[in-house]
């Protein structure tokens, strides 16, 4: 299976990334690549097969629903770009 | 053309535990922004998600509280998207593996008749952060305090055929976690929200006509206006020979309309996967049925139990079975009045009024439920009649009292003394000559009934209403006749 240009830019959009020219059309050739890997898979007999969530045989382990975190805020905001009244600062977001 | 409504709703609990869904930050409502965002809700790089048992508790109670199957095994996968209050990039949810599984609940309507309601699936997930877009110079403020904090989303089948029945749902809906006690059910500060799938199709139609969903309803009034809003304008549009579109609108209570959202380029696509910091969640039968041995009663249960053990019908026990609280006031009212149905009575009357009036709760009612109980005692031993109880009820809504100080200091007690009473005849009839006359002469049964009436009108008022009623008419009778 092969993928097209335009998914690509569909694909490349909804990841946020830019892309130039030259770039997607050497992705349009390991993309297919690994969609050809995929068809390949996927022609196995997988019948009668419980499809897995999970690489690991084992399953979650839950946590007693307790805090145990303390206000770390000065700590992680000294890493931000920009904050004010204790907010994180981004480019204005409309709906 | 006759047009039939057809209504899912998707409704958001946000669970009542004390630390996030994947995180140990708090998850109490009012802290400064950000102070309970952890690495973990902040996306740090490494950070991993570790599931919070009592979220999964909850679940279980909700879901076997509807009578849904209990999925053994479910699994959290990644909904893709970007948006800043989200910093991972993804919502950890359910898409594909549910913990809870197909159950129902059923609901009353106001005609008297019962619907039931299916309910498709709930699953957990986490909610996102909250953006600040005012105060903000071309920017906007990120609060992750929110983020991670623990949802149930219960999708409902589309099984509603009207407004009144969609908020009954979302009524039984609340009152349920809010007897579970795994939400506070507030809608008004976000702890409960609602998605209102809405579409029309002519009458005898089986296919579902295109679907808008309405979101931003976040009060039950709103949920019944925003859908007959929807409702009209599409019926309208079609009318019209258009079309109703798939997309998503936002309810604005103040115009009483729905508005489209600004239509994105590319239709979503979340690209879910099973998160593969997250292993399948599995639970076993011993850990359900201790949660099952452990639910309280039940709405329904309340209200089966209210017929049965204090005589009242189904349409009188549903609005008391509500909230838990309203339930336990009128259950303490009933057993010290000895008198159910007056205490049903008084709750879903002058309580409620006030209530409303002063928008109050229950919860902090100021007139208590011994004091509603001996209030109606006095009425059932003839101390007061039922006309002044309401002004004692005011009263110690007032607080101005127990009833029993209340009628002693403002003088309401019945007079039952037949003396005292014959005194008040002789001085109406001596007053008021022409009505007698006027009822003596009266030839009609009803219009002279009527003329009676009138007279023993006249007692009460010389009373100031505290006159025994039956007592009046008795004596007023005998003078009547006797004076004939």
């Amino acid at each position: 299976m092969s993928i097209s240009r335009d998914k690509i830019e569909q694909v490349a959009w909804l990841a946020r990334i830019r892309l130039e020219d030259s770039e997607k059309e050497a992705l349009e050739g390991k993309l297919s690549d690994i969609l050809g890997m995929v068809d390949q898979l996927q022609a196995s007999d997988t019948d009668g097969i419980t499809p897995m969530a999970h690489p690991l045989d084992a399953t979650q382990r839950l946590r007693p629903d307790e805090v145990t975190e303390t206000n770390k805020r000065e700590r992680f905001q000294a890493v931000a770009p920009e904050t004010q009244d204790g907010l994180y600062l981004v480019p204005r977001v409309v709906e | 053309m006759q047009w039939e409504t057809v209504i899912g709703l998707e409704v958001h609990v946000q669970l009542a535990t004390q630390s996030k869904i994947f995180s140990g930050a708090s998850t109490a409502f009012g802290a400064e922004p950000n102070a309970q965002a952890s690495a973990v809700d902040l996306a740090m790089p490494g950070m991993l998600p570790v599931l919070n048992e009592g979220a999964v508790r909850m679940a279980v109670q909700f879901g076997l509280a509807v009578n849904a199957n209990i999925a053994h095994r479910s699994v959290f996968d990644r909904k893709n998207y970007f948006y800043a209050d989200l910093p991972k990039g993804y919502q950890i949810s359910q898409m594909y593996h549910p913990i809870v599984g197909k159950g129902e609940v059923s609901v009353n309507l106001s005609d008297g008749s019962e619907r039931t309601i299916g309910i498709e699936h709930a699953h957990l997930e986490e909610d996102a952060g909250k953006s600040l877009h005012e105060d903000f110079q071309g920017q906007s403020g990120i609060d992750l305090n929110r983020a991670g904090t623990p949802l149930l989303e219960i999708v409902s089948e589309p099984d509603m055929r009207s407004a009144e029945e969609a908020a009954a749902y979302l009524r039984k809906i609340h009152a349920i976690v809010t007897y579970l006690g795994i939400s506070d059910g507030d809608m008004s500060q976000g702890s409960m929200r609602c998605d209102c799938n809405v579409s029309v199709r002519p009458k005898g139609q089986t296919e579902f006509g295109t679907r808008s969903e309405i979101k931003n309803v976040n009060s039950f009034r709103f949920v019944e206006k925003a859908i007959n809003t929807e409702v009209e304008r599409q019926i309208e549009l079609i009318e019209d020979g258009g079309e109703v579109q798939q997309e998503t609108r936002l309810y604005d209570a103040d115009r009483d309309e729905t508005r489209s959202m600004r239509t994105k380029e590319f239709a979503n696509d979340y690209r879910y996967f099973p998160d593969p910091d997250l292993l399948p969640v599995e639970i076993d039968d011993t850990y359900i049925n201790a949660i099952r041995d452990g639910l309280p009663e039940l709405p329904d249960a309340k209200q089966a139990r209210f017929v049965t053990e204090y005589g009242l019908n189904a349409d009188e026990a549903a609005p008391l079975v509500q909230s838990q609280a309203l339930a336990d006031y009128f259950e303490q009212v009933a057993r010290g009045s000895g008198d159910a149905r007056q205490a049903a009575n008084w709750i879903m009357g002058e309580l409620a009024r006030l209530m409303n009036q002063n928008e109050v709760e229950i919860q902090d009612c100021p007139v208590n439920a011994g004091d509603l109980a001996t209030l109606i005692l006095r009425v059932q031993d003839g101390t007061i009649s039922g006309k002044l109880a309401k002004q004692v009820f005011e009263a110690l809504w007032n607080g101005e009292g127990s009833p029993d100080d209340i009628i002693e200091q403002q003088g309401l007690k019945q007079v039952s003394d037949s003396g005292e009473i014959e005194a008040l005849v002789d001085q109406v009839l001596a007053d008021n000559q022409a009505m007698v006359d006027d009822y003596l002469s009266e030839e009609v049964a009803k219009k002279q009934k009527k003329k009676f009436n009138a007279l023993v009108g006249q007692v009460m008022k010389a009373s100031q209403g505290k006159a025994n009623p039956a007592q009046v008419n008795d004596i007023l009778q005998q003078k009547l006749t006797s004076s004939d």
